[in-house]
């Protein structure tokens, strides 16, 4: 019988309800009274120099109360990136200052350059438009390689080059990787391109600015994954507000994948010229700004090789990656191709020689920054389609070829030789669980079937693991991360026994609030409707480095284990006085205390009443109140992985693909919700066919976006998924949280991709047509290209 | 979007009285207009929405056998009826049902979007689209990219679609827009077969004689086999090459062709 509640059951996603009856409460919903509205004037060519910006006529406009230009924020500081990356010279990467509006050149379509604030919203975009500046068009850059060789046309004129940063990792590997490709007998080479993506969170960014003058606070409310990493950022980088006097609060967020972790220059602006005019300004992104501001994803052009044995035994891998940052480095733009991206080109194989080369590069396009996976997927990809290519070039099959390369169950912990230490894992089980939902051995005749319509079938696997937990403080700070990463919870119990819960981590849609009580409710014994979690309000909760890479159960949720253990400790303490026992003899069980060998029992809500009408309390032992924090620092990255098997028809005629079959085996350890869980995979999933066949941002040769709208920017709707199997029994729980969980929200998004191009390339080689690689997005009129090139 | 006045006439007249003044701008179901509005591209004086008209969304069989729409007919409405299902099935596949619930077929054939599914319904039943003060033959309408023969301030208020033995509307999506990226329109009438395509060409919506011509000889996909398509003047952009699209041109007829019989 599944539980229906605590650890391991389906309870319902509590906060749908609101959500699903347009209840829920988001930044935009939100009106401070006397509010103002500000619009920004952005840039319409990629590269160009200001010349001068006159806001006199726009001054003059109906209701403007205050124009903003770069110059306002001379003197304020750069929003930073969050990591340091060393070159392989042993050079700090370059660093060039990012001004909330820019301030000398503007540097991509969409940079601002200056903000209107006006009484309505619409006054605020005709005085925006009343604007006169003078910004002569440069040369954009916008090709990497071009941009590398280009010396004389520069994004950042001050730093001398486009070259952000040079990294190998780990260069000390590089000798011992060449001389294995040297005497290797088989090398499969590919080149491939990882696409540059829009987030396209389903609610846009809001930033409302309330600055009061009688008391110098700020607040701002604002769309954000982790509202004290931006209150960090603003308050001691950007402004220099002192955090006492900032609060940030993001209410309810639709949605992010990532692009809603950093800080944005917005938010900067709306809390200066709510000083400036001593009123509330509340901006509010449209679609069209949205498509040229929120940090893009992806975008690596990569060079991978693999040296094998004749048996397809792995003996090297070896990349060369572009990654490019955009214009301007985002809080995590360094660490996503770096660290987030090298350490995983092992994948969950045990080959002995790995070496990674990445050239971060400046272009005159949208910030690039972690989206859903945020490295992980780009080196899965590399790796799922280079090994695909072997297997099909040595005539060993997909399954096979990954098995006989996967790290053994009783070689944990396994230390990579790109220098991540995987606790724990069973490659195999999930590979073979694969293969049994997805009914591999049924392809044969499913493929049959296809052909009688006309239509051509593939298969692609794709094994992946990823490092996700996000991340030992220690570790990461060696490595160059300018922050920690642990997270922080308080649990409040409530006098009748009732309880908050406040989490560092801060939902945008994952569930938190359902899973989280689920964790408390098991832990103590007591109903999941007696748990209420607080999250999202700096002044709310202790403290909490936010949601993103796959980190909130993992990190946040072992915070609240420990917290829960305090509680119970405590408790426990105050129940050995109540039924005048030795705390050594009360056992906490089901909600209640007892004592062993006696029919002595407190409940939960018993001690938690005395905790707070403390008549009869070992005062002279604890403080009164039942009240306990956590901050808690992983030991390691957690490693998730898994094994996805994709199924497409390719029409010949059209080069349509249709994905007919998904089956996703993955292992993350325990699971506290299991259809919380699927939701993950199945919208993690439908984001990497998104990615496969659909989605791409594209740029022409001046840096003009030519997919600035859904008109021409293709996001997968329902009917260009198929009905996924999924499956997550497969469990080697993590060896060093207190939860024994992975995290899965990003573990769809970085599987599925080589699964589905692999399966197209199997469908065109099944029809005879010896097509090697397609880049993404596998459009139809790609695969239609590939086709007639191979004929 | 700018300020604009708003008026909502209940006659045809009415109508084209509103429309006389400068930057007036007609106002069907507003699927492509309001969008526009949205983002700053236009800045008419005065929307005259046509909704109000009595009788202007009315669709029924005339006497000799053809379907007549009333202009302010939505998509939806149009998908509904029974009497021409290939021109059903077209109107059942734009956009998506808010889109389906607001749009009209005189706002889309006015609008003439190179990418437009109703063109190719109409230029290839051989429509005639009458307005309020003339009919115009499907084959005068189209003039090129949101070019028509409509004179400023002239309303379209029906089109007349005479019923085919036999159509079939066959799209291949552009994958964001959802608009066909390439699509064709086949009917079969008793004095001859018309194939119009519409998102393929820099000139929009168009007939392909040579099909035709073959297909008047023997209606069977296998009579276009030997055909094919100047790729010179089709649109090529980020969703597909100029030769894609005159490839898609000659699958989607034959596929056309072949589900219609």
């Amino acid at each position: 019988m599944p539980k229906d509640s605590g650890i391991g059951a389906s309870s319902k996603r509590r906060e749908d309800v609101r959500f699903l009856t347009g209840k829920g409460k988001y930044t935009a919903d939100i009106s401070v009274k006397d509010q103002t509205f500000a619009a920004f004037a952005r840039s319409s060519v990629a590269h160009g120099r200001i010349n001068s910006i006159d806001i006199a006529a726009a001054e003059a406009m109906p209701g403007v109360l205050a124009v903003l230009t770069g110059e306002d924020f001379a003197e304020v500081g750069g929003n930073p990136a969050g990591w340091l990356i060393t070159s392989r010279d042993g050079e700090p990467m370059k660093e060039p200052k990012r001004s909330p509006l820019a301030i000398g050149k503007v540097r991509h379509v969409g940079d601002a350059y200056a903000a209107v604030i006006a009484e309505t919203a619409a006054q605020a975009r005709d005085a925006v438009e009343a604007l006169d500046a003078d910004i002569e068009e440069l040369d954009a850059i916008v090709d990497m390689s071009e941009a590398i060789e280009n010396s004389d046309n520069l994004v950042h004129d001050e730093i001398g080059t486009n070259l952000c940063y040079d990294w190998g990792w780990i260069e000390d590997n590089k000798a011992a990787v060449d001389a294995a490709f040297e005497s290797a007998p088989h090398v499969t080479s590919l080149e491939l391109v990882n696409n540059r993506l829009s987030p396209n969170a389903m609610e846009p960014r809001v930033s409302i600015g309330d600055y009061d003058a009688s008391t110098g606070d700020y607040t701002l409310h604002t769309t954000s994954q982790n509202p004290h990493v931006t209150r960090l950022l603003i308050g001691a980088f950007v402004m220099g507000i002192p955090e006492n006097k900032l609060t940030v609060i993001a209410p309810d967020v639709g949605g992010g994948f990532g692009s809603k972790i950093y800080h944005y220059g917005e938010e900067a602006v709306v809390l200066a010229a709510s000083k400036k005019i001593n009123r509330p300004v509340k901006w509010v992104c449209d679609r069209s700004e949205a498509f040229v501001t929120d940090a893009h994803g992806r975008d690596h052009v990569t060079k991978i090789e693999l040296a094998t044995d004749k048996e397809g035994n792995f003996l090297a891998v070896r990349t060369e990656t572009q990654a490019n940052m955009g214009a301007y480095l985002s809080n995590f733009a360094t660490v996503t191709p770096t660290f987030l991206h090298g350490t995983l080109m092992a994948g969950p194989y045990k080959t002995p020689h790995v070496y990674v080369n990445v050239k971060a590069v400046f272009t005159n396009t949208v910030p690039v920054d972690a989206y859903r996976g945020a490295g992980r997927p780009e080196a899965t990809y590399s790796l799922e389609r280079v090994i695909d290519k072997c297997a099909r070039e040595l005539g060993i099959d997909q399954l096979e070829i990954r098995r006989k390369n996967f790290i053994q169950p009783d070689q944990f912990p396994y230390t990579t030789p790109v220098a991540l230490v995987y606790d724990t894992g069973d490659y195999d089980a999930t590979l073979d669980k694969v293969a049994e939902i997805g009914d591999l051995a049924g392809f044969a005749a499913r493929r049959e079937a296809s052909e009688a319509k006309g239509k051509l079938r593939g298969l692609g696997i794709s094994t992946w693991i990823e490092a996700c937990g996000i991340a030992p403080s220690a570790l990461v700070g060696q490595l160059g991360a300018r922050v920690g990463l642990f997270d922080a919870a308080t649990v409040r119990v409530n006098a009748t026994g009732s309880l908050a819960v406040m989490t560092g981590a801060h939902s945008h849609g994952q569930g938190h609030e359902t899973v989280f009580a689920q964790v408390v409710a098991e832990k103590l014994g007591i109903a999941e409707e007696q748990i209420e979690i607080v999250h999202g309000d700096t002044s709310k909760i202790p403290f909490g480095m936010g949601s993103y890479g796959s980190r909130s159960l993992a990190v946040c949720g072992s915070a609240i284990v420990r917290a829960t253990e305090k509680i119970i400790a405590k408790a426990t303490k105050i129940a050995a006085h109540m039924m005048e026992a030795d705390a050594a003899d009360v056992v906490f069980e089901n909600g209640n205390f007892t004592v062993a060998g006696t029919d002595k029992s407190k409940s939960f809500g018993d001690v938690a009443l005395c905790a707070y009408v403390p008549h009869n309390f070992p005062h002279e032992e604890l403080e009164p109140g039942l009240e306990e924090s956590a901050f808690y620092d992983p030991a390691n990255f957690t490693y998730p992985a898994g094994a996805y098997a994709c199924e497409v028809e390719v029409d010949p005629d059209t080069g349509e693909v249709d994905v007919v079959g998904f089956a996703a085996a993955d292992d993350f350890g325990n699971v506290i919700n299991p259809m919380v869980v699927n939701g993950q995979v199945h919208g993690g999933v439908g984001q990497g066919i998104g990615q496969a066949l659909m989605e791409c941002v594209v740029h022409d040769g001046n840096g003009q976006p030519l997919t600035g709208s859904y008109m021409d920017y293709a996001m997968p709707r329902a009917n260009d998924v198929p009905s996924y199997v999924v499956d997550h029994s497969c469990q080697t729980p993590c060896t060093h949280n207190p939860l024994g969980v992975k995290g899965c929200g990003e573990a769809g998004a970085i599987g599925s991709p080589p699964a589905v191009v692999n399966a197209v390339i199997d469908a065109l080689q099944s029809g005879g047509i010896n097509v090697t690689h397609v880049d993404m997005p596998v459009s139809p009129s790609r695969v239609w290209n590939a086709i007639q090139a191979a004929k | 979007m700018y300020n604009f006045d708003f008026v909502k006439p209940s006659t045809v007249d009415e109508a084209v009285a509103a429309l006389a003044d400068e930057d007036a701008q007609a106002l069907g179901g507003g699927q492509t207009l309001i969008p526009t509005l949205k983002q700053r591209l236009a800045m008419p004086s005065k929307l005259v929405s046509l909704k109000g008209i009595e009788g202007l969304d009315k669709i029924f069989v005339d006497r000799g056998g053809n379907l007549v729409i009333g202009a302010a007919a939505t998509h939806a409405q149009v998908a509904a009826t029974t009497d021409y299902p290939a021109l059903a099935s077209l109107a059942a596949r734009i956009g998506d049902p808010a889109v389906r619930n607001r749009g009209t077929i005189g706002g889309s054939l006015a609008n003439n979007d190179p990418s437009a599914c109703y063109p190719a319904g109409a230029l290839g039943s051989g429509a005639t689209i009458v307005t309020n003060g003339r009919s115009i033959e499907a084959d005068d309408f189209f003039e090129g990219l949101f070019e028509t023969a409509l004179e400023e301030g002239e309303i379209i208020t029906e089109v007349r679609f005479p019923i085919p033995e036999k159509a079939c509307y066959m799209k291949f999506i552009q994958p964001a827009s959802r608009f066909p990226l390439t699509a064709v329109f086949v009917a079969k009438f008793a004095d001859g077969v018309r194939v119009a395509v519409t998102g393929a060409s820099n000139d929009g919506v168009f007939r392909w004689s040579d099909a035709e011509a073959a297909l008047n000889t023997t209606f069977d996909a296998g009579s276009i086999s030997e055909l094919s398509v100047d790729a010179d003047d089709m649109i090529s952009d980020i969703h597909g090459s100029s030769e894609y699209r005159a490839h898609l041109v000659k699958v989607m007829t034959a596929r056309a062709v072949k589900a219609a019989l």
